[in-house]
């Protein structure tokens, strides 16, 4: 049931982030975005690592993109990428586009044999109690340094601003 | 196949469309939508292989991307702000001015 829900979210994932190259409106690839990274939320979900299915929703469909349909409202108008979707490159990229995914699938192959069962649910280590007695224990410092590097995004993005309202 | 070369291989898939999106859309805020797409092919690939080896690096290494990608974005969001103020337009052709 696991692996055919697994199997069920990543098609729908795929479906929705091609709508998110497809759709010509802004404001619709958005959407179509939030529904591909709810997508992935289940598959984690079905992995049994909820700690990052929540990181998913909290973190990308609660703040980055609100922040992004918010920056849409603010900017949309309907300019020449409007009207015309695709750049030149379109074909060429679209012809590459096999080869691409041909070489990442005989990346992933492997051997039979070799492979590994996924998780199923409920692996203990990926509960929040464990995950955040762990993640503290091992790596503190480098949470240390996150809060330091969104400390610096928030202040980079605010300079931007300022210097661009001068200049 | 089984389960985790599926997902290596839904990875693989969602990084390929997401760089398409890079290369072929021309709006601003789509194709940083693309680069989220990217990067939650990226994820993904941590995140099954973290569930396939019941290892905390790989879940981890998951919050530390989700920071790196908030502070790209907030970063990204005021640039783009600031291009169209100065062009008025998020059409990518008409920011070829600038360098890099």
């Amino acid at each position: 049931m696991g692996g055919l829900m697994i199997v069920f979210f990543s098609v729908l994932a795929v479906l929705f982030a091609g709508l998110v190259i497809a759709l010509r409106q802004p404001m619709r690839s958005a959407l179509a975005l939030v529904a591909h990274m709810v997508c992935l939320s289940a598959i984690y979900a079905c992995l049994g690592v909820h700690v990052v299915a929540v990181f998913q929703l909290l973190i990308y469909v609660g703040a980055v993109m609100v922040f992004m349909v918010y920056t849409i409202m603010l900017l949309d108008d309907r300019d020449d990428s409007f009207r015309q979707r695709f750049s030149g490159s379109f074909l060429p990229a679209l012809a590459i586009l096999p080869l691409l995914v041909g070489g990442v699938w005989q990346l992933t192959e492997r051997p039979a044999g070799a492979t590994l069962p996924v998780a199923a649910a409920g692996g203990s280590l990926f509960t929040f109690a464990s995950f955040a007695g762990e993640f503290m224990k091992r790596y503190w410092f480098h949470f240390e340094l996150a809060t330091v590097l969104l400390l610096v995004g928030l202040i980079a993005a605010w300079t931007a601003v300022r210097e661009g309202n001068h200049g | 196949m089984d389960s985790s070369q599926l997902l290596l291989a839904l990875a693989g898939l969602l990084f390929a469309m997401g760089l398409l999106g890079v290369a072929v859309r021309r709006n601003l805020l789509v194709v940083l939508m693309c680069m989220e797409i990217l990067v939650n092919a990226v994820v993904l690939s941590f995140v099954s292989s973290a569930a396939r080896t019941q290892t905390l690096s790989g879940v981890a290494m998951t919050f530390f991307v989700y920071v790196a990608a908030s502070c790209e974005i907030a970063l990204a969001m005021a640039i783009v702000v600031l291009l169209v103020k100065r062009r008025g337009s998020l059409d990518l052709s008409s920011h070829r001015h600038l360098k890099g």
